[in-house]
């Protein structure tokens, strides 16, 4: 079952930023858009085994830091292969300065 | 009905079949690829990783994206003006528009014809089969492939020995201060360096130097480059120099016949230049297929290559120019960053060092302004107090 958990502070992530988030045996990325807006992922980019907590953010897209797919943070979407999968996507909402993610 | 033959399944290849079709071309897509197993990925080969080749595409994708896969055909003739490929079936296949990306292969000059290379999974098969724990491997050549297969086998214990005949490693492509990190990395596991070696004549078993030392050994592989695959564009008579020579748009010298990915010879930034990139191959694979479709734009992709040897991670955005001045960025992570500007003042090149991917970032963001072509403050890059990101904004 899916539940809201306490990833970090609002303010752990830089703006167009992204950190790392373990919980239990599960890796998944928080990212931060340009315009503060947070979204959550699954953290291992869908082309190779590769964590996308390394890659770079502009706007709302990551990349992935080694083969450079690139994929849309909203929805999850490929924008560029070689990824051929979409990154799976959770729901998040911030409180009281803390962001949570659904998963 | 309209059709596009592309000859060579590799990266560029495959990536322009299923672009054709991401934009729309609904006209028939024959791959043909001389190779037996489905079209896989070469970068993973030299770095140990998988036991079973990674696929560039599930074998179901190409049916779902209606692209005629053909492994084991070769073509043995084009026949350019009929619109015709002579196959080694027996059969001829006619096409509308022909993509060649049929790839490189291993360079071997006739002194090293009896010695191993590492170009295709069948290479990778049977040199991984023999590096056992405590077996001399001899390798020459240290470029990338070479210096990737060292950095895997002495990680198995393999008794590792690297012949280069410049005077220093990695020397066409980074300059000396990264090339110097990864020598001291490949020293610490215990690699063997003979710089400036000047090999007479190597087989499977042993190296000879010209002063006549001869040096025995379980298994000898030979990196020294790569040559084009252009033998079929040649007799077929389009425009070759050291690869196929292609237009902005990777136009043959054949107004019906496109070649893009390591087997050509293209136009950047006023350069003609031929790389040998995975990177480079899918752009190319990309841009092609566009121009095929009719769209008119130029090919301004940075040129971009990675490699991983032990823990670290190496990714060179843009193309040094090494008889030139480089300054440096070292960060706190380990990662070191050396770039390099052209004379007008603009970023040329950044090529990154470090454990993991730490460095990833940063690399991504030289690359953008690489790709922007303004002026910057080397000063300002080379401090790691200044944010990286912050700079890119107001470049």
């Amino acid at each position: 079952m899916a539940e809201w958990v306490d990833a970090c502070a609002t303010s752990d992530i830089e703006e167009e930023d992204v950190i790392r988030f373990d919980s239990g045996s599960r890796t998944f990325i928080i990212v931060r858009d340009h315009e503060d807006n947070y979204y959550c992922s699954d953290g291992i980019c869908t082309h190779e085994n590769v964590h996308l907590a390394d890659g770079l953010v502009i706007e709302c897209s990551i990349e992935c830091p080694k083969h450079s797919s690139i994929f849309d943070m909203k929805s999850g979407e490929v924008e560029t292969p070689p990824a051929c999968e979409d990154l799976h996507t959770y729901p998040t909402k911030v409180e009281g300065g803390r962001v949570l993610v659904e998963i | 009905m309209t059709g596009v033959v592309v000859v060579g399944a590799g990266e560029s290849g495959v990536r322009a079949a299923f672009a054709l079709r991401e934009r729309g071309f609904d006209g028939s897509i024959t791959l043909l690829s001389a190779e037996v197993v489905l079209p896989y990925e070469r970068p993973p080969l030299s770095k140990g990783i998988a036991a079973e080749p990674v696929l560039i595409r599930q074998c179901a994708a190409y049916e779902q994206a209606n692209i005629t896969l053909r492994l084991a055909v070769a073509v043995d003739v084009i026949r350019a003006e009929e619109h015709l490929l002579e196959l080694s079936t027996g059969e001829m296949l006619g096409f509308t528009q022909l993509l060649l990306t049929t790839g490189a292969k291993a360079r071997l000059f006739p002194a090293l014809a009896a010695c191993l290379t590492l170009r295709t999974d069948m290479d990778a098969e049977i040199i991984f089969s023999r590096l056992q724990p405590s077996t001399k491997l001899g390798i020459i050549g240290g470029g990338f492939i070479g210096l990737e297969l060292a950095a895997v086998a002495s990680a198995r214990g393999v008794d590792v020995t690297v012949y280069e005949a410049g005077s220093r490693l990695l020397g066409r492509a980074v300059p000396a201060e990264i090339a110097s990190l990864v020598r001291a990395r490949h020293e610490a596991q215990g690699v063997r360096f003979c710089l400036a070696a000047a090999v007479a004549k190597a087989n499977g078993s042993s190296v000879m130097l010209d002063d006549g030392s001869v040096e025995v050994f379980d298994t000898v592989v030979a990196g020294v480059g790569s040559e084009p695959n252009t033998g079929l564009a040649r007799a077929a008579g389009l425009a070759v120099d050291n690869g196929i020579q292609v237009d902005g748009a990777f136009r043959t010298s054949h107004t019906d016949v496109f070649a893009a990915g390591d087997c050509c010879n293209f136009d950047w930034r006023g350069k003609r230049l031929r790389l040998e990139s995975w990177r480079a191959a899918q752009d190319q694979g990309e841009h092609v297929a566009a121009a095929m479709l009719g769209e008119d734009a130029a090919y301004d992709k940075v040129p971009w290559f990675w490699s991983e040897q032990y823990e670290l991670n190496l990714q060179v955005a843009g193309l040094f120019n090494l008889d030139r001045p480089v300054f440096s960025r070292e960060t706190n992570n380990d990662c070191r960053i050396v770039f390099q500007c052209d004379e007008s003042g603009a970023l040329q090149a950044a090529a990154g060092m470090g454990p993991g991917l730490a460095m990833a970032k940063d690399i991504r963001i030289f690359e953008k302004l690489i790709e922007r072509r303004v002026a910057v403050d080397a000063m300002q890059l080379a401090d790691p107090s200044q944010n990286l990101k912050r700079l890119l904004k107001t470049a």
